[in-house]
């Protein structure tokens, strides 16, 4: 270290324009980074919020449209609940709407009817639970937009209304919209487009969109079986995931950004590294030729490239992290967490030092004969 | 006098198959410690190779080099490593100084390579040198003569018993070269030190106890002449 630091301090006009460069990237990163989780949050926070540990779909129902498309029988929940491992399960039901508050809030909701009552009904943060029908709970971020318990909720078109009776603790939101829970019957007319008036055919109060099932902890269910049993086709609420509105292009797209990203940085550290060490070969050649050791050169500049990515990736994540912070309070879907963070940051650090590596690898190829000149 | 190093019937082959070049041509010497012996000759007469066979920078391709008890033509790589770092000591054309270091820290640097027994201190030497009011200064903040005399310095700072010199003169004025060759036989016999000094240099020899010349790889004595 005692030549590595000598020289970042000595040569630390070119070493600062590195930094700046790998601090860039490291910005980069965190916004990125908070730009998923964001994103995330934004698509499936209502999905990682439900206490179901599988849902089962129509048997047959396209992935990418289940929550959309799917109807299931009441009577699936029933075989679901006998089947083993399983400690409880429950109508499910979602259903996209647009609606408008007596506060005139216009508001997409995503509104998931559950049983007053099962495992799936939510605890509110404020208000109070569900109750009867007619009423809603909504999610903490509908709340900052506006809508605020005791308004009525006109849905569009068929004009069905709710009332909101309670804020729910976090975000819940389920493909970048709001949810707002609600009781099974009242759920299954506003499915169904019923309006004021209308004779409600039985069928209506038979449709749910998927069983919610919750396994025994450290239970494995045989969803097969289940499947088998109930006729419908199961996911895994990770799975369940994918078939969140635009989950998985978003994720996919920035996995890719990220991706492109880290084989940048290491490129640029390797490429910065290797004209490094060819503009030093006279002076390893000597150094070489004094008795210094090939590992004592490789150690020196692999620290040099380790003091130069830790310090340039912790700045560049403090300013990401401050900035992040002022995106946050923007409607962006943007959160903040720390462990994609420090595993970005380690893994920048990480390709950057192999990148160095290959560079300073030359080290070894540079002949201590070379530092002798002239007439040989 | 003891002697320190000692080459007999030394040959290095440059290049291989038909465009074989004789760098050195059965090559004896032997340096004494305490003993400056300059060699003279023309570019190409393979003075270069000879300090790299003494330095353990390459091993020749016939004959015997010992430097005190070692055998450098049979020591492992990593023992020639070592025996650079603690018993060589090499001083170069225009001193070859690492460019991101202070004076002092360009003596301080081959104490850094590893354990050292008996290094001189660094400040010490400096001032020993002549150099003691320029430690913090770097090399490009230095004349030529000074940056020899860091040079010098240097390799003296891990109290070698061989010192190789490759033309130290090459950069600088008349004076100047008096001032580092004086320098150079000064420590020498001062250290104990067993130097040979490669120089194209005549104006220097009568600093020197012994003048080899070098021709087409062979060594032949030379009489020394006042200048």
């Amino acid at each position: 270290m005692f030549l590595a630091l000598r020289e970042l301090i000595f040569a630390r006009g070119r070493f600062a324009l590195m930094g700046v460069v790998v601090a860039l990237i490291a910005i980069l990163m965190v916004l990125l980074s908070g730009l998923t989780v964001g994103l995330v949050n934004d698509g499936v926070s209502g999905l990682q919020r439900l206490p179901a540990t599988s849902l089962a779909v129509q048997d047959g129902v396209s992935k990418d449209s289940a929550f959309s498309r799917s109807v299931v029988s009441t009577d699936a929940v029933e075989t679901w609940r006998e089947q083993p491992g399983v400690e409880d399960a429950a109508p499910f039901g979602n259903a996209l709407v647009n609606a408008r508050t007596d506060q005139d809030v216009e508001i997409d909701l995503a509104l998931w009817g559950v049983e007053t009552g099962s495992y799936l009904d939510p605890e509110v943060a404020e208000g109070k639970a569900l109750a009867g029908e007619g009423e809603v709970v909504v999610s903490a971020t509908a709340a900052e937009e506006g809508v605020e318990i005791g308004d009525t909720i006109t849905i569009d078109p068929s004009g069905y209304q709710l009332e909101v009776v309670g804020i729910l603790a976090d975000q819940h939101t389920f493909g970048h919209v709001d949810i707002g829970y609600l009781p099974l019957r009242t759920w299954q007319e506003v499915k169904a487009g019923v309006r004021d008036g209308d004779v409600v055919p039985d069928r209506v109060y038979d449709e749910i969109t998927a069983v919610a099932v919750r396994a025994e902890d450290g239970a494995e269910v045989d969803l097969a079986a289940g499947d088998e049993a109930a006729g419908t086709e199961s996911m895994t609420i990770k799975d369940s995931y994918g078939a969140s509105p635009g989950y998985t292009a978003e994720t996919s797209t920035l996995q890719l950004v990220q991706g492109f990203l880290y084989a940048i940085s290491a490129l640029v550290i390797g490429a910065f590294f290797t004209v490094l060490t060819v503009q030093r070969k006279q002076e390893i050649s000597v150094l070489r030729a004094m008795g210094a050791s090939t590992s004592y050169l490789l150690r020196d500049s692999l620290a040099q490239s380790l003091i130069l990515l830790v310090v340039s990736v912790a700045v560049g994540v403090g300013i990401g992290v401050a900035a992040g912070a002022a995106l946050a309070s923007t409607p962006m879907p943007f959160a903040l967490e720390a462990a994609p963070i420090a595993g970005a940051s380690a893994l920048l650090i990480g390709l950057g030092v192999a990148g160095a590596a290959v560079a300073v690898l030359r080290i070894t190829r540079v002949d201590p004969l070379s530092a002798l000149g002239g007439s040989r | 006098m003891t002697t320190i190093l000692s080459m007999s019937d030394v040959t290095l082959l440059h290049g291989d198959g038909e465009e074989t070049v004789t760098a050195l041509d059965h090559v004896d010497l032997e340096v004494a410690a305490g003993e400056l012996v300059a060699v003279v000759g023309p570019s190409g007469a393979g003075k270069s190779s000879l300090l790299a066979v003494a330095g353990a920078l390459t091993r020749p391709t016939s004959g015997a080099v010992r430097l005190g008890d070692v055998d450098l033509v049979t020591a492992k790589d990593r023992d020639l490593t070592r025996l650079r770092r603690e018993r060589i000591g090499f001083v170069f054309q225009s001193g070859n100084l690492v460019p991101a270091l202070t004076s002092l820290d360009q003596l301080r640097l081959p104490l850094t390579f590893g354990k050292v027994a008996d290094a001189r201190d660094p400040q010490e030497l400096l001032e020993a040198v002549g150099m003691g009011h320029k430690a913090k200064r770097r090399p490009h903040q230095l004349s030529g003569g000074e940056r020899q005399r860091i040079g010098i310095a240097r390799a003296l700072v891990t109290r070698p018993q061989v010192l190789l010199v490759d033309e130290p003169t090459a950069a600088l004025d008349r004076q100047r070269s008096q001032d580092v060759v004086g320098l150079l036989a000064h420590e020498t016999h001062e250290q104990g030190v067993a130097t040979i000094m490669v120089t194209h240099d005549h104006d220097v020899l009568h600093h020197c106890d012994r003048v080899l010349e070098m021709i087409d790889g062979r060594l032949s004595p030379v009489r020394v002449t006042a200048s």
